[in-house]
């Protein structure tokens, strides 16, 4: 199975319409063109990859410890939610 | 064109069963919204709300009314009652010919369609209640309006979300002025406050899970009410001659799209609104002072909205008060301007301005006079509603005191 950070970049690409090789690491979402629509899109489809729940309201995004200003930060807060919970 | 009165108001909402009741607690500033309660709440995120409390169904209809009556169409009803007494009108003949019902609504029976889909998809019954379709139908409660109160002048349903109720009134206003009817029923309803109601909304991440603190720096989303607000329009000529009593004026309305976001709000779409109300009812800037806002509680209207009020009305928008009763009653989506309307007659005709309750920092972003936490005494002569309605669809309405 691929690595927790390939299966979140495959998440973001698809939700950008971009090739995963084109999702790097230091992105931000604004970077690869999602929107706050998108954005809500992309962490329903990572809750449902994952089986985890992302404490993310849009009207405070920096108020969980949940970052998503780069693909990196996401990919981080999603491994340590699978610690957490597994 | 014909000036417009309104002659009869009627509520039931997480404030109060009628409308000194909710009046009341708004002078009060008292908060509706507590834990929810229904069936699966547990599974719930998002498990607050404004809904209608000590409510008996069973005590205002009989057997075979509830068997047709979804509960937003129950709230209008109650509504409609004591709308249509306060008007005093009954209507017969060439009268009832004429006047009809323009209802906002936005998501239909939503108890009635969750109750049958889980009892076909989760209990795996094959058969549900031969009435489930005219219980759900968006257009159920204005069509039961119109048959309880003999009312077959045009009739139908407004469906804008958020902004249904402020679109339906605009309507119902402009048959009265153009004068196409002398008597125009209309308001809004909305009942969402069940399990697949509230779990489509948390879906989208805008809901707050402790409350609604519009305009506040540390607000963090939106709170559903649910509930109704009924009034009675009528050609003032009409009111006059009968000697009715005229709780406010409607003064105009105007309706924009953004045509940008099916989400997010836009200040320009918002200001067009507030001002195209303004154009209408032959109003200057410094007639307005109080403006009871869309005032959701998410980061992106409140803010939104401040600018376009900042944008329109420039150094007046610092003499003015705005405030969102949604703090109390909560957000009633296609029934939410009929209720706010209420604290509009309240501040035209009684000179109480109703608070923003639950206001805790000051955010640079909405810095006016929210009214925050405590009703205040002034004296206004006009006063403007807004919606803003997810899809970008905006109604502004304009309220003058009757003089």
């Amino acid at each position: 199975m691929s690595s927790i950070k390939d299966r979140v970049i495959g998440i973001i690409a698809e939700q950008a319409v971009l090739d995963p090789s084109d999702v790097t690491m230091d992105s931000t979402l604004e970077d690869l063109g999602i929107d706050s629509l998108g954005l809500v899109e992309s962490i329903f489809a990572i809750e449902e990859e994952f089986d985890v729940s992302v404490p993310f309201n849009a009207n405070e995004p920096e108020a969980s410890d949940f970052d998503i200003s780069s693909v990196a930060s996401i990919v981080a807060g999603i491994e340590k939610l699978i610690a957490e919970q597994s | 064109m014909k000036r417009v009165v309104i002659t009869g108001a009627g509520t039931i909402n997480a404030l109060g069963h009628n409308v000194p009741d909710t009046l009341e607690a708004m002078r009060e500033g008292r908060c509706g919204i507590r834990e929810l309660e229904f069936r699966d709440v547990d599974r719930l995120s998002i498990r607050i709300g404004g809904q209608v409390r000590d409510y008996d169904p069973e005590a205002r209809f009989n057997r075979q009314q509830m068997a047709l009556y979804d509960r937003f169409t129950q709230f209008t009803l109650i509504a409609a009652r004591e709308a249509i007494a306060q008007a005093g009108l009954v209507f017969s003949g060439e009268l009832a010919a004429r006047a009809g019902v323009v209802l906002g609504n936005s998501g239909g029976g939503m108890t009635t369609l969750d109750e049958n889909y889980r009892s076909v998809y989760e209990d795996g019954k094959n058969r549900v209640h031969p009435f489930v379709v005219p219980k759900l139908m968006n257009n159920a409660a204005a069509s039961h309006v119109s048959m309880e109160f003999n009312l077959k002048g045009p009739s139908f349903t407004v469906s804008t979300a958020c902004a249904s109720s402020n679109h339906a009134m605009a309507q119902a206003f402009q048959m009265v002025h153009g004068g196409m009817t002398p008597v125009m029923v209309t308001g809004g309803s909305e009942s969402m406050l069940c399990f697949g109601g509230v779990k489509a909304w948390e879906g989208l991440r805008v809901m707050s899970k402790d409350g609604c603190r519009p305009f506040s720096a540390n607000r963090n989303g939106m709170v559903q009410g649910e509930g109704a607000g009924i009034f009675v329009f009528e050609e003032y000529e009409h009111a006059r001659a009968r000697g009715a009593e005229i709780l406010a004026e409607v003064a105009g309305y105007a309706m924009s799209s953004d045509a940008a976001d099916i989400v997010m709000p836009s200040k320009q779409g918002a200001s067009r609104a507030i001002k195209g109300a303004l154009a209408d009812a032959r109003l200057n800037l410094s007639d307005v002072g109080y403006i009871n806002a869309h005032g959701t509680g998410t980061a992106a209207n409140d803010k939104t909205e401040s600018a376009a009020v900042a944008d329109v009305f420039g150094a007046h928008a610092d003499r003015l008060m705005i405030s969102s009763t949604k703090s109390m009653h909560g957000h009633l989506i296609g029934g939410t301007g009929a209720v706010e309307l209420l604290a509009c007659i309240m501040a035209v005709r009684d000179g109480v301005i109703a608070p923003t309750i639950g206001y805790q920092e000051p955010d640079p972003e909405c810095a006016l006079d929210v009214v925050p936490n405590v009703a205040r005494e002034a004296d206004v002569n006009v006063a403007l509603s807004n919606a803003f309605a997810f899809g970008g669809l905006n109604a502004v309405l304009a309220l003058k005191r009757f003089a």
